[in-house]
This record gives C-alpha cells, sequence and structure tokens, in this order.
C-alpha cells in the first residue's frame, strides 16, 4: 500500500519531473501567462500521462522493442489528439487560447519518460497512479509559476481582476517581464531552490571544486 | 522477448496499433466535428456582435448569441466593384451566407487574387475578391455594417471585424477574433479599455467628392481633438503599425473604398 502511495506523491516533491529531472520545460514556460490556461495545460499533460502509462504498461509485454518508441508515440499522440478534438469540443475558448500547445504535449519528454522508464517495466495500475504522480508534480511548477505570473503580469488570477490596473484605471503596473516566456525561468529556479532549501537531499554533488584563489598571494 | 522481435511480430504490433488509434483518433473527430463547428460559428457571430457593439460581456450569454445575430442581414459584396450582390447573383457564384469562410476564401484560386508587393500593405498575400459582410438594420432603414478585416501583425495575421455607421465613415467598434499577438503587450488589442478607443473616429477625410484614407494608430497617445487618430498600443509598435495598415488596406481602394463612395455619394443624393 506504502509503495502505491510512493508512486503518486513521490513525484509531487520527492522526484518531481521539472524540479530535479528538469523535463517538460518548454510548455513550462509557453503556457504559464494565464491560470487558466496553465490548468487545463496541466489537465491535459496529467490525463495523458496516466492514461499512455496504462496502455503502454498494458501491452508491454508483446512489444517488440526494436520499434518501443514509435509504438509510444503513437499511443502519446493519438491520446493528445483525443485530449485536443475534446477541448474544442467543450471547451473552445481556453482550446483557442491553447492553440498548439495542447498538440505539442506529445513532445513532452514527461510524458515519454514515464512511458520508456516506469511504464515499459511495471503493471497497469501502477504506471497509472505513476502518470497521475508526474502529471500532478508537473501542475504543481506550473501552478506556481501561473500564479505569480499572472498575479502580479496582469494583476489578475483566473482572470479576476486582484490588482486594479493603471491602464484600467488603478494604481499597480503590470510587470511585462512576467508576461513574457522567459520570466518562467526565473520562477522555475526559484522554485528549485526553494524546493532544494526543504530537501537537502535533492541537492547534487558540485562537479568539480574551485581551486583556492589565494594559492600565490601565500607565497 | 525474442518472440517479440521477430519481423511477423512486428509488423503484426505495429499494424494492430495503427489500427486501433486511427480507429479511436477518427471516430473521435467525427463524433466532436458537429459540437466544434458550432463553436466556431458561435465564436464567430459572438466577435461580429461585440464588433457591431451589440453585445455585452457582462449582459448577454452564450444563449443570446442566435437571437441577437438574426438582427443582421449578411450579404456578400464584390470588392472590386463596390457592389452589393443580390440573392441570386451570390447563388449564382456559389456563395452560401451560412457556409462562407473568409478566411478559407482568399486561399481559393476562384474566389481570390494573389496581390503585388506594392498592393499588400496588411500583408495578406491573396486577398478574396468578395467579402461577407453584415448589415444591421432598424425598421428597415439600414444603421449599421459590420465588415470583416484581416493583416499581419507581430507573429501572425489578426482577423477582425470593424462596424461602421451609415453615415459610411465614422467607425462603431473594432474587435479582433483571431490573433497571435504577444500576451500583456500586443494581445492588449483585446483589451476593452482599448476597443472603446475606437466607437466615433472617422476613417475618410472627404474633400471634393474624394474620400481620403486618414485613420491610423498614432505612436503613445493620440490628440483627442483629431478624430483620425487612435491611440497605439505601448510596447507593442509592431502589431499597432500591424493594425493601422490593416485598416487604412481595407478602408482603401482595395478594400471597402469603393462601396463606401458609392454609399456615400448616394446618402448625399438622399438628403
Amino acid at each position: 500500500m506504502s509503495k502505491t502511495k510512493d508512486v503518486l506523491v513521490e513525484p509531487i516533491f520527492g522526484q518531481n519531473p521539472i524540479a530535479l529531472q528538469i523535463l517538460g520545460i518548454c510548455s513550462a514556460l509557453a503556457v504559464t501567462s494565464s491560470l487558466k490556461t496553465t490548468l487545463v495545460m496541466c489537465i491535459g499533460l496529467t490525463v495523458v500521462t496516466a492514461f499512455s502509462s496504462f496502455c503502454i504498461s498494458l501491452i508491454r509485454n508483446h512489444i517488440p522493442s526494436s520499434i518501443r518508441i514509435i509504438v509510444q508515440m503513437t499511443i502519446i499522440a493519438s491520446l493528445v489528439i483525443l485530449v485536443d478534438q475534446l477541448l474544442q469540443a467543450f471547451a473552445y475558448g481556453i482550446s483557442k487560447d491553447l492553440s498548439v500547445f495542447v498538440g505539442l504535449i506529445i513532445t513532452n519528454c514527461i510524458v515519454m519518460g514515464r512511458a520508456e522508464a516506469f511504464a515499459m517495466s511495471n503493471p497497469p495500475l501502477p504506471s497509472f497512479l505513476d502518470g497521475i504522480g508526474n502529471g500532478l508534480g508537473y501542475s504543481v511548477v506550473l501552478l506556481f509559476v501561473g500564479t505569480i505570473r499572472e498575479l502580479l503580469g496582469s494583476g489578475s488570477l483566473f482572470g479576476a481582476q486582484i490588482l486594479p490596473m493603471i491602464e484600467n484605471g488603478g494604481w499597480y503596473q503590470g510587470n511585462g517581464l512576467l508576461l513574457l516566456p522567459p520570466s518562467a525561468f526565473f520562477l522555475i529556479a526559484i522554485f528549485i531552490w526553494l524546493l532544494r532549501t526543504v530537501k537537502k537531499d535533492q541537492i547534487e554533488a558540485p562537479e568539480f571544486t574551485l581551486a583556492p584563489q589565494n594559492k600565490y598571494l601565500d607565497h | 522477448m525474442s518472440a517479440n522481435n521477430s519481423t511477423r511480430q512486428t509488423l503484426f504490433i505495429a499494424a494492430i496499433l495503427c489500427l486501433v488509434c486511427s480507429i479511436v483518433v477518427s471516430s473521435a473527430a467525427v463524433i466532436l466535428k458537429p459540437q466544434q463547428v458550432a463553436n466556431k460559428l458561435l465564436d464567430r457571430n459572438k466577435n461580429i456582435l461585440s464588433a457591431a457593439g451589440l453585445f455585452d460581456e457582462d449582459k448577454h450569454s452564450d444563449a443570446d448569441v442566435a437571437s441577437l445575430f438574426a438582427q443582421f442581414e449578411p450579404v456578400f459584396l464584390d470588392l472590386r466593384e463596390g457592389k452589393l450582390l443580390s440573392i441570386d447573383e451570390a447563388k449564382g457564384l456559389n456563395l452560401d451566407a451560412n457556409t462562407f469562410d473568409q478566411k478559407a476564401a482568399s486561399k481559393v484560386p476562384e474566389l481570390s487574387r494573389k496581390l503585388s508587393s506594392e498592393e499588400d500593405t496588411a500583408l495578406i498575400g491573396r486577398q478574396a475578391k468578395y467579402a461577407l459582410i453584415y448589415l444591421l438594420k432598424e425598421e428597415g432603414e439600414l444603421k449599421r455594417m459590420v465588415l470583416p478585416v484581416h493583416g499581419y501583425g507581430l507573429w501572425g495575421t489578426l482577423y477582425g471585424f470593424m462596424a461602421v455607421e451609415n453615415d459610411a465613415n465614422t467607425i462603431a467598434g473594432l474587435a479582433f477574433y483571431s490573433h497571435k499577438e504577444t500576451p500583456g503587450l500586443g494581445a492588449k488589442v483585446d483589451l476593452p479599455k482599448w476597443k472603446a478607443l475606437w466607437p466615433g473616429k472617422k476613417i475618410y477625410e472627404i474633400k471634393d467628392d474624394q474620400l481620403n484614407v486618414r485613420i491610423k494608430l498614432t505612436k503613445g497617445q493620440a490628440n483627442p481633438d483629431n478624430s483620425y487618430e487612435v491611440d497605439g498600443l505601448s510596447g507593442a509598435t509592431l502589431t499597432s503599425v500591424g493594425v493601422s495598415n490593416l485598416v487604412q488596406f481595407w478602408m482603401g481602394d482595395l478594400g471597402y473604398k469603393p462601396f463606401m463612395a458609392s454609399f456615400t455619394k448616394q446618402n448625399v443624393g438622399g438628403q
């Protein structure tokens, strides 16, 4: 039981796909300028990761290893198209905002990474939970980034105005940098910093150490 | 594992997988198609209404779109001639207001023509020969018309509608329904506060029966006394230039000007 729980919870902070494995950064930059699109993207990715891991795990014993990546991609791509079609039918406004990024879930390294690393060697149910867990890990980071970007960038949360903007007669001058994708780099870095301050075991050993700088001064 | 790697097994798995996935994807596409088409139509109609100033996000919901939209009379306009097509003429050209797609029409060879680089100030490549415009009538009298416009901004083409009062000169509104401008900068074309700057502005300066396109976006604050200037978007110079160009293009000789000119003359004659 505790193993099942680990599979689900561990990717949220312990093995976070973005913060520790540094996967799936591209969409984290692109869709986080407003929380609504962020949330839909998170749900989309979680659903795709969970079901693709589940399906791949179901047939894992029959997949020829020579074409396994293609098989995984085909399943993932089909699921992504399904999500895209559903969004266009039932959440048209949001699908317009997300535009190409739903399609780009296909290339999100997290989905493929979990399929290859976990689903290929584990039974369907744990694979499904692993997919949900990794989706949640991705969502935590995206929602953190999205909240800061939307609140300080356009003064709103989920489209509801919190800080009155100067353009509309208020006092808040929006931070333009936060509306542009590169700002997510800083925010993700801050997230990683906070996470590693709490969870010290995630700090990587330095790859090299600097030589003492006062070597010559001593002489 | 070795049985899995035989050529037969590989081909078999690949074939089964392709079959299953293609059935799933194509059935989803077919089943959801009507809903998606309805969404697109609703979205477009809502944008036409909001350009005409008839749709208020706070007051109206999606359910009202159909009844509000029924006030419009869709008509085809021959851009070159500046003349409205009668229902029979439109039928003869196979144009149907319910299915006509302005975006697609500019790509169909029979319905469009290529613009030379001097002509193409809005950077649209090809221009449709016919435009589907919407007339808003009140008790038989024309009140407003809604004209489709598009042109290149910073990252992609902006598609929208411009509503013009019945004097064929005063702007009643401008709204874009599809664009790829930078969120927070160029995407401010969607801000209600910026859109509110448009109503009341004049498109043409009328001198000796000639219409000169004067409307433009200025850098920074526009002179409030100048009815031909609208504030540019700060931090989005290229989007502002794009919007300025597209409005000037569509209101110019290759756009609606021939139609507008016949209109203003008729109007003057009638008074």
